[in-house]
């Protein structure tokens, strides 16, 4: 493989990584504060992908509104699913709110078949975004560059957040212990909803971007980056954020770098996140940059 | 058992032969098909519970292991001829080609090899609790299926394989719905099967009264996976056609939803759930499908099905926790105390 | 004759060392008791003995053989057994399951003879169903025999947990606060029970408790924990006129304020 073409897969597996991570930070949050996995995650990214695209095609919005519209739903939608499928379950055994998650899961994307249609629709193209530029020998669309940017500047401003202001540090106490931060007067409930918005509005931007990315789109298409999003997050450490980011890189980059060098093994690129998730829960548990958690006996 | 149940029991049991002979030779196709899958759902729902309900395991690799069954049982049973015209991209790898073997045999070797997979599988991934076990064992359910989607030589990939011979019929799955209560029950109530529901119960307070975990979850993990297995081999003979693509998660989720349904300690909640969840499924068919109501045709909405269960799965786990039956196993004392209730209460009245 | 002894384990989470460098003797036959204030680390030394968790440091070696590291399966199959200060039944199963349970380490049927009742399954079972039957009857559960766990009033819980772990045909027995929760006739009832089973079932008994009087009552010795250390250790009498032990119950006596 020539190099430009190495810089090309290389780019490509960047940007992929911070499609990844972005959705991954949503994953990451919601399991550091109510110990979930919120299989409804994936499923949320793929409605704000809808979201977007009726703005603009049923709506006739301009692209700028529709986006930041479909992230304002998507933020609403996701805090909407824990208010009725996570919260009443709280104080039930892990498995019930698990069954629940899934249940969430499937019913957003029966819904989105039925509501939607189950046939792919063509995501509007933005030129701003999707015009091709050539930077020496690679060429490749602006959005390529923008994605890992646009990432890495949310996840600097998420940092800040959750080190700098209350409400973040409501959501790191909140992570700890429920009751305890109940009794220093935080508002656990409002604290849990405001980790579903920002973890939701994250995914919103990431489908959006993912949407200008891949073009095609259908109700099915949150489940695979859903899952992958999920083990990168475990890959990267569960419950910390940089960790999801640095899984999401190394997800996207490894497979795109996979089957760019052994081109063969095509068939198997999903399968790649599965064995680096088995991978890792055999040999480091909690991740890249996890702590051990133990139970008192 | 008591006098009493055997009698009982073997009373029930001749009934139903004496109706699946009634069934098989008068009922027709569409009804026969819908009584099949009851039965081969019971099946799968049993071998789920028994890991997830009754050992308290968060698996959720259930598809991975009805595949290996499912493949196991169409490559056995398919005739050398059928095999050559399935594998028309790539042949079949020998001596796959020529392995013909009597449907029981192929049903127990898919069982087998399902169990097999999952003492590999069972090896690494029960070490990890909860959340953990769930995702890993998803994780390999799901490379299982992409496998199978690339091995071209011996399951013909995204292709799938059709025209697997239809042996399935309801003494076959009836059968194996009967063996697999017994044996389920002979295991739930022995001194074994108590081991798996104390690990359900609290896992420290089981290994602190001598109770091997690793040991009892794999072979509740196997077990569990070879009655699956069959299920598959069942359910494929059935259908004639299988392919990758039906043991997405979504599959693991319909039986999952029959085992919340149903109570998720309960085998007689398993067993009532799978016969309501098959019949709904496809006589809720019609709500993806136009109605046609002689004046108006209601158009159909493709995936309306889909929500219903959906729907449903979240009511019954957000308000009725413990599904239909809780941890409440049938008994013959029960029933005839549901009888006798009755006259009791007018009994009262009148005085 | 020494039975178990633990030499110097330490047990660190992290920065905060919860116990430090315990050092125990368990004679056969003994009672013998870990008191302490709260928080000083005993349920940690339970847990270190029962192998719930690994010494950071140190040994434990019971009847000759070590036995740090190894898991509680283990342990407890070698003849150790535990109640827990927060009762742990098996919630959803019944009184005689809960005791059938702890039978299950010593069965030597395999899976196949138990579920197509094979022979010696049979005869296994109904050997340790008959156990099972005695047990509960001899700590007065008889009339629950059938009941959840989880229904049973406090007190009767908490002797459920005692005659599950006796199932498990132990040499020694672990008992994490046996009378939390309990009223003084309650707590006699105990100290006689207490005497009666280590007589009846030849054990050895050491035990976590708060109660003075039955501490006092029935220990052959006492060690005292505080925040970790072992301040103190001998027979009821010294430990009663321990100036240090009174010192970490009660603060600084009124003598030494003098």
């Amino acid at each position: 493989m020539t190099f430009n073409l190495f810089l090309q897969h290389l780019t490509n597996g960047v940007s992929l990584g911070s499609l990844y991570a972005l959705i991954a930070i949503g994953y990451t949050m919601v399991y550091g504060i109510l110990r979930l996995i919120n299989f409804a995650h994936g499923d949320i990214f793929m409605m704000a992908v809808y979201f977007s695209f009726f703005g603009v095609a049923t709506f006739g919005m301009p692209w700028y509104v529709s986006f930041v519209v479909a992230i304002i739903l998507t933020c609403f939608l996701g805090m909407l699913v824990e208010r009725a499928a996570y919260k009443p379950l709280r104080e039930s055994p892990k498995v019930n709110i698990l069954v629940s998650a899934i249940g969430a899961s499937f019913l957003l994307q029966n819904l989105a078949v039925v509501v939607f249609g189950g046939r792919p629709k063509a995501f509007p193209t933005v030129n701003l975004f999707q015009q091709v530029m050539t930077i020496g020998a690679v060429s490749l669309q602006r959005l390529t560059l923008i994605i890992p940017v646009a990432s890495l500047t949310l996840l600097f401003g998420l940092l800040f957040l959750i080190n700098n202001t209350k409400s973040g540090m409501a959501m790191r106490a909140v992570s700890k212990d429920h009751e305890t931060a109940r009794l220093m007067g935080v508002d656990v409930n409002r604290t849990i909803t405001l980790t579903f918005g920002i973890g939701s509005a994250l995914a919103a931007i990431g489908g959006i971007m993912w949407g200008m990315k891949f073009p095609q789109i259908n109700p099915a298409m949150g489940i695979m980056p859903g899952l992958k999003c999920f083990i990168a997050a475990v890959i990267g450490g569960i419950g910390n954020i940089t960790g999801a980011v640095l899984g999401g890189f190394i997800l996207g980059v490894g497979e795109i770098m996979i089957v760019a060098m052994l081109p063969s093994l095509t068939g198997y690129r999903d399968a790649f996140a599965f064995i680096l998730l088995i991978v890792i829960l055999l040999f480091k548990p909690t991740g890249i940059m996890g702590e051990k958690i133990s139970e008192k006996v | 058992m008591k006098r009493r149940d055997i009698i009982l029991t073997s009373a029930s049991i001749l009934l139903l032969l004496v109706f699946i002979n009634f069934a098989s030779g008068n009922l027709d196709a569409y009804k026969v098909r819908i009584l099949n899958l009851c039965a081969i759902y019971t099946v799968l729902g049993l071998s789920m519970n028994l890991i997830n309900g009754f050992t308290g395991l968060f698996s959720l690799g259930h598809a991975g292991f009805m595949a290996v069954g499912a493949y196991t049982t169409a490559i056995l049973t398919m005739s050398q001829v059928t095999k050559q015209q399935n594998f028309f991209l790539a042949p079949i790898l020998p001596p796959l080609d020529k392995l013909n073997v009597p449907f029981l045999f192929a049903l127990l070797i898919g069982g087998l090899l399902s169990a097999f997979v999952a003492f590999l599988i069972g090896a690494p991934a029960l070490r990890l609790k909860g959340d953990y076990l769930a995702i890993a064992t998803l994780g390999f359910s799901e490379i299982i299926r992409i496998v199978f989607t690339n091995t071209q030589r011996i399951t013909n990939g995204a292709l799938g394989l059709k025209s697997i011979p239809n042996t399935t019929n309801l003494w076959w799955s009836y059968g194996a719905a009967v063996i697999t209560i017994a044996i389920m029950a002979l295991l739930i109530n022995s001194s074994y099967g108590k081991a798996f529901k104390a690990i359900r119960e609290d896992e420290i307070a089981a290994e602190s009264m001598g109770i091997n975990l690793f040991k009892h979850k794999v072979l509740s993990f196997v077990i569990g996976a070879f009655f699956a297995g069959v299920g598959g081999g069942l359910l494929g003979s059935l259908m004639g056609t299988i392919d990758p693509l039906m043991f997405r998660f979504s599959f693991t989720f319909s039986i999952l939803l029959i085992i919340v349904l149903g109570g998720m300690g309960s085998m007689t909640g398993t067993v009532i759930a799978a016969f309501i969840i098959s019949s709904a499924t496809e006589l809720l068919r019609f709500l993806d499908q136009s109605i046609n109501l002689g004046f108006v045709v209601i158009p159909g909405v493709s995936g309306l099905r889909m929500v219903v269960f959906s729907a449903l799965l979240m009511i019954v786990v957000l308000f009725f926790r413990n599904g239909l039956m809780g941890t409440n196993e049938f008994s013959w004392d029960k029933i005839i105390n549901l009888f006798q209730r009755k006259p009791l209460i007018k009994r009262r009245l009148g005085q | 004759m020494t039975i178990l002894k633990t030499d110097k384990i330490t047990m660190k989470f992290g920065g905060l060392t919860a116990v430090k460098e315990f050092s125990l003797e368990l004679n056969q036959n003994e009672i013998v008791a870990l008191i302490g204030p709260n928080g000083a680390g005993k349920t940690t030394a339970f847990n270190m003995i029962t192998g719930v968790y690994r010494p950071t440091s140190g040994k434990i070696i019971y009847n000759g053989q070590s036995i740090d590291g190894l898991k509680p399966d283990a342990i407890t199959r070698l003849g150790l057994a535990r109640t827990f200060q927060n009762i742990r039944l098996f919630k959803e199963l019944s009184v005689l399951d809960n005791v059938f349970i702890a039978n299950h380490l010593h069965l030597k049927s395999n899976i196949f003879e138990a579920i197509f009742r094979l022979p010696r399954y049979r005869r296994e079972e109904k050997e340790k169903l008959q156990k099972s039957e005695f047990l509960i009857e001899k700590l007065g559960l008889k009339d629950f025999i059938k009941e959840k766990s989880s229904s049973l009033p406090y007190g009767l819980q908490r002797r459920l947990e005692i005659a599950r772990a006796l199932a498990t045909n132990p040499q020694i027995l672990l008992l994490d606060e046996p009378a939390a929760g309990m009223n003084p006739k309650e707590t006699d009832d105990l100290t006689a029970f207490i005497k009666e089973i280590r007589d009846e079932f030849n054990l050895t008994i050491f035990m976590i408790e708060h109660h003075m009087h039955l501490v006092m009552g029935i220990s052959d010795r006492i060690y005292v924990l505080d925040h970790g250390v072992t301040i103190a250790q001998g027979n009821p009498y010294e430990i009663q006129n321990d100036p240090r032990v009174i010192e970490a119950y009660l603060g600084v006596s009124e003598d030494a304020e003098n």
